[in-house]
């Protein structure tokens, strides 16, 4: 893989229509960023890498969304969580085909990339959703 | 005598707070200066008033920028320096900070800072569309995620690792609307029961309707001087004697705690040590309730109780009128309203009320010390103000 894309969430966003989920790890201090930044945080060095990673993780929190926004019409009631993924790294997101007495925390959960639908306005970001492992 | 005084608040107004139709923010504003105005009659508002500090969160409202500058004309402080300042709904509580580094800093005597938002002309997705522009996008709002939802993920979290149960959310907002019944310029002036509370229909689980603050028009505002200069305005002024201001990441699931809010806990350590109080010294405090959740963190984030035992303190009534801390004797967010961008000088207000004994109906007896806490967004913005009677 090169190294040389930049380390923008626009980058992660283009390996996630790939169906690959990534971060940026700093070369110097050894952090990893999910989202990715072309600088870090600890310690200023523009120095990283790319790298994968799991997409298995567990439910640390959740909620059921019954008033959405707009842009989610006709799909509440629908559960989002934050999950935990096995290395570590937290990533919020949609999660589907669970029932509300199924879901809690400690649950195993997979990440699953939806296809973006191409259009001519902003944003064309990618979703994504968690389901049952 | 605690805490050397930073500065003096003069004088404060605020408009009712509701859904006040037919009105632009602006006039709105019109209105809180004008109380201020009239509540301090030796002050030239055009001559001595020299800048103006404006919170207001968003433009999408009324596709209105440029807010400091619009609003100084309809206060009639046209040419006075007008600066808007944005930190979600933190947006006022900021400008309260940069308006008493503005007096500190000696380039300015005497300012106006206060705070603005007209929300209820759009419909409930769209200002639900609007506050989720304090989360993050790529992240939160664009994979579905609310504000609602954030603070319910927090509840969630914090009934899982505490033991808080639906009734303890439930018990904050029956506080606030009772307190709210006795504030005439709250949005809600009416009391509810705990079944209310726990049978309304489902906004984000474990949140419902009653655990949500307003969506609500209003404007608010304080004229702050050197310590040295407030007796020529009033014979009442209310001196600031800590302020404290944090920010953390914009996306909740960046945090260690979803318990906590850690801009909220470093704001509040360095207006207490600013003042040189203690939580067991503050007697009356408003806190930001956006939702039920956020004011039982705020209990242990601000040090009321240990961490994880908000709930004794709320099930106890220790935080209602007559209780050993009242918090929220305006009614909060939850009661009174939050027009986002006025909110945190609308708590100041209050404080004022309290701390010169004009709080009528929900005055707290001998208040000497009290104490703001102002949220952004999920937590990535806190301020704490803390204040104390002459």
């Amino acid at each position: 893989m090169s190294q040389t894309e930049p380390f923008t969430i626009e980058q992660l966003c283009k390996y996630m229509t790939q169906h690959k989920l990534m971060a940026a790890r700093c070369m110097n201090c050894g952090k990893t960023h999910f989202p990715p930044r072309p600088m870090c945080d600890e310690c200023y060095s523009k120095d990283m890498e790319w790298t994968e990673l799991p997409t298995t993780g567990k439910v640390l929190t959740y909620t059921v969304i019954h008033l959405e926004p707009a842009q989610c019409q006709a799909l509440a009631p629908y559960a989002e969580g934050i999950v935990e993924l096995e290395n570590g790294l937290r990533v919020p997101g949609m999660i589907k085909d669970v029932s509300a007495d199924q879901i809690r925390i400690g649950i195993p959960l997979t990440i699953e990339f939806e296809d973006c639908k191409p259009t001519t306005q902003w944003p064309q970001w990618p979703r994504y959703h968690f389901r049952p492992a | 005598m605690k805490g050397k005084p930073l500065v003096s608040i003069v004088s404060a107004g605020l408009s009712k707070f509701g859904k006040l139709e037919g009105l632009y923010a602006r006039e709105i504003f019109a209105d809180a200066a004008k109380e201020a105005f009239d509540r301090c009659p030796n002050l030239n508002p055009k001559k001595d008033i020299k800048a103006l500090y404006v919170g207001h969160m968003g433009e999408s409202y009324e596709h209105q920028g440029h807010t400091g500058a619009t609003i100084a004309d309809w206060a009639g402080l046209l040419h006075v320096p007008a600066t808007r300042t944005e930190a979600a709904c933190a947006s006022s509580g900021a400008a309260l900070r940069v308006a008493i580094q503005a007096v500190l800093s000696g380039l300015s005597d005497i300012v106006m800072v206060g705070g603005v938002e007209k929300m209820t002309h759009r419909t409930t997705a769209e200002v639900t569309e609007y506050l989720a522009m304090a989360s993050d996008f790529p992240f939160e709002q664009w994979q579905g995620m609310t504000f609602p939802g954030l603070y319910a993920l927090m509840a969630t979290a914090h009934m899982h690792e505490y033991g808080t149960t639906e009734k303890d959310l439930a018990l904050v907002a029956v506080k606030n609307h009772y307190h709210g019944s006795m504030n005439p310029k709250a949005h809600i002036q009416k009391e509810i029961t705990l079944e209310t509370a726990l049978n309304a229909r489902m906004v984000a689980w474990p949140l419902k309707l009653y655990d949500c603050s307003l969506i609500t028009d209003g404007a608010s505002c304080l004229i702050l001087t050197r310590p040295e200069l407030a007796k020529k305005y009033t014979d009442t002024p209310v001196q600031i004697i800590g302020t404290g201001q944090a920010s953390d990441t914009i996306g909740l699931y960046e945090r260690e705690s979803f318990t906590s809010l850690a801009a909220a806990r470093i704001a509040a350590k360095q207006a207490y040590e600013m003042a040189n109080v203690e939580p067991s010294d503050i007697d009356v405090a408003e806190v930001h309730d956006c939702f039920t959740i956020a004011e039982l963190i705020a209990y242990e984030d601000l040090g009321f109780c240990k961490i994880g035992e908000s709930r004794k303190l709320i099930e106890s009534n220790e935080t209602k009128l007559g209780g050993r801390i009242p918090v929220n004797t305006s009614g909060g967010l939850k009661s009174k309203g939050h027009p986002v961008g006025a909110t945190g000088t609308a708590q100041a207000y209050e404080m004022y009320l309290q701390l010169t004994g004009q709080a009528d109906r929900r005055q707290v007896k001998d208040a000497k010390i009290g104490l703001t806490h102002n949220v952004g967004g999920s937590g990535a913005t806190a301020t704490v103000h803390i204040y104390r009677r002459d």
